[in-house]
């Protein structure tokens, strides 16, 4: 049976990929429903939902259209999640991977560095990062990175120590090999499946992420994200509480959808590795 | 006992290299930060380029990195975490005087989280695959899923603004003069919804975790025989299976304690709890950086003695734990 099929059948999987679905196509169609720069005002400001249909959620404070924020915004939550995921994932591997085939002092000193790293609150790193270097996109990234490529690398470590006593490893070094080839070609893509595994977390908790540092203001200021727009909401929570929960409900759903969707994907995979 | 020693010694002994990371990695930091601590210091009082001059060449900031890295080191084995020119105090007692208020929060929410998580765990486990099980599972899935600071919020808008229960924000009633009973009773409502917030969300985390543990253990012989024995089911999920899948969770407690203080640092600015959180987001928007590295070494070492706790108590719950060692 194919991936697809074993896949569809799970209803959670299903209800996951298709919020992701959605959301996708709110992110890539953004420029083309929302034309104007969604922090331009557009109408009068603090209208409630639902009452003009040109402006179908309303605006804000500022008369800023909140549907339009929200289109805009998924594209900065799914640009930084994924984005951040990777540069996570990556570093991860290497550092797991060369510290498992190294061994010794390499694999001593780079999981010391592994432990500090795992030692000080991921999210005050990436605060602390954020305002020391300025907010930007690409240090937005970096930051949340920073916080959680220890748990890949812990993972990948693990994996390529029960990998490099495996007989290709030893035919590698016997062909002449060097290291290093040995590790990135031989080692590091068959360490890789249950890193990925991981992936769907490292993904929802980097978006969660990115919402709370531009709640506190740390976002990239030029950007509209669902955080600044519930940290915008809360000076008028008592009056106009929708402009803080209708962005919320989005970065809900979004994460849910990421945890169901790789849930599903993982079991799935799962299912077929154990039946072959 | 002396198995609980043998593991602390080592876990001292270990902790040492990882605490000089932190400590040089808050050092780069502060390095790479714009501006240093006279500029810091002229930006609040002004002075002229030779007052400048001196500033820099009595406080060393004219020596070599290798020298300041030195320097910082030197400081810090004295408990000495530098000036805070926001607070004109030194960094230590601004960090010491918060802590109480994040060590209640976070104790408080570890609490509900654990007690409550492990409850439902127990609940969503005594029938894998039921009904109850499928609705604990997704619906924690969910929670998880919830963003603390927006969960505050709604805690707020509902309870605080609507119902009117709990107030919004602070730790106690600014110069009520309340004391003893009364001034507890005052707190406990303060930090009823910031509690809220932040351990819900963890209790997801110790739910799944019980579950799965659960679901493990029921494959077990021992419980087969249980069940041969004719014992009645609720005492084989409480005594048998329950029990043996905690262990796991009070690992997790240590692990959790550095995603927790992440936590209280947003809780903690949406319900204005003046505790270490709220500092740094203080430090972060008067841009003083030597008391967000502060922070940051106080939250690193209160990890390590948190994990270490944690690590004692489960060696004393596990007698398997550090019994190869003493052997040795």
């Amino acid at each position: 049976m194919s991936f697809f099929r074993r896949f569809s059948r799970s209803p959670e999987a299903v209800i996951g990929a298709s919020i992701l679905g959605v959301l996708v196509v709110m992110a890539l169609f953004a420029p083309l429903l929302f034309p104007r720069d969604p922090l331009s005002i557009a109408g009068p400001a603090l209208l409630r939902p639902f009452q003009d249909w040109s402006l179908p959620l309303g605006t804000d404070r500022l008369g800023r259209d909140v549907l339009a924020g929200l289109f805009h915004g998924a594209r900065t939550s799914l640009a930084v999640g994924l984005a951040s995921a990777a540069t996570a994932i990556i570093i991860g591997t290497i550092v797991g991977t060369l510290a498992g085939f190294a061994g010794g002092l390499t694999d001593e000193a780079l999981m010391r560095i592994t432990d500090a790293f795992q030692t000080v609150p991921g999210f005050l790193l990436a605060l602390a990062f954020v305002s020391v270097i300025g907010p930007s996109l690409f240090v937005v990234v970096l930051a949340i990175a920073l916080g959680t490529w220890t748990g890949p690398a812990r993972i990948a470590r693990a994996e390529v120590l029960s990998i490099r006593e495996r007989d290709y490893v030893a035919s590698a070094r016997v062909i002449g090999m060097h290291p290093l080839e040995i590790a990135f070609r031989e080692v590091l893509p068959n360490a890789l499946p249950p890193v990925l595994a991981l992936s769907s977390v490292i993904v929802a908790a980097a978006i969660l992420t990115e919402a709370a540092l531009s709640f506190l203001g740390l976002g990239d200021p030029n950007r509209v994200t669902w955080g600044g727009m519930i940290a915008e909401g809360r000076t008028v929570l008592r009056s106009a509480p929708f402009l803080s929960i209708i962005p919320g409900i989005a970065l809900v759903l979004t994460v849910l959808g990421v945890y169901l969707a790789g849930e599903g994907a993982v079991e799935t995979t799962a299912v077929r590795r154990g039946r072959s | 006992m002396r198995r609980a020693f043998i593991l602390l010694r080592r876990r001292l002994i270990g902790s040492i290299p990882v605490l000089l990371i932190v400590v040089i990695g808050t050092f780069l930091l502060l390095e790479a930060a714009p501006g240093d601590a006279v500029d810091a210091y002229i930006g609040t009082t002004g002075g002229d380029a030779g007052l400048i001059e001196s500033l820099r060449q009595s406080w060393g900031l004219d020596q070599s990195a290798g020298t300041r890295l030195a320097a910082y080191l030197w400081s810090l084995a004295h408990l000495d975490l530098g000036y805070s020119v926001t607070f004109s105090r030194p960094i230590r007692d601004v960090i010491f005087e918060r802590l109480p208020n994040t060590l209640l929060l976070m104790g408080s929410a570890t609490a509900l989280s654990f007690g409550l998580g492990s409850a439902l765990g127990i609940v969503a486990g005594a029938r894998p695959g039921s009904f109850r099980d499928r609705f604990l599972s997704i619906g924690s899935l969910a929670l998880y899923a919830v963003p603390g600071f927006w969960l505050g919020l709604v805690l707020t808008v509902i309870f605080s603004v609507q119902l009117r229960w709990f107030p919004s924000s602070g730790i106690e009633t600014i110069a009520s003069g309340k004391t003893g009973f009364a001034r507890t009773l005052d707190i406990a409502q303060h930090l009823a919804l910031p509690v809220a917030a932040l351990g819900v969300i963890y209790l997801a985390l110790y739910l799944r975790i019980m579950r799965a543990g659960m679901a493990e253990v029921w494959r077990m012989d021992f419980v087969l025989a249980a069940r041969a024995k004719g014992l009645s089911r609720r005492r084989i999920v409480l005594r048998h299976v329950a029990r043996n899948a905690l262990l796991p969770l009070v690992t997790m407690l240590g692990l959790q304690s550095a995603a927790m203080l992440g936590g209280s640092v947003v809780i903690e600015s949406v319900f204005s709890v003046p505790g270490l959180g709220r500092l740094a987001q203080e430090a972060v928007s008067s841009r003083d950086t030597p008391l967000l590295l502060g922070i940051i070494l106080v939250c690193a070492v209160m990890v390590i003695v948190i994990n270490l706790v944690v690590d004692i108590f489960y060696a004393v719950l596990d007698p398997r734990v550090g019994a190869s060692e003493e052997a040795a």
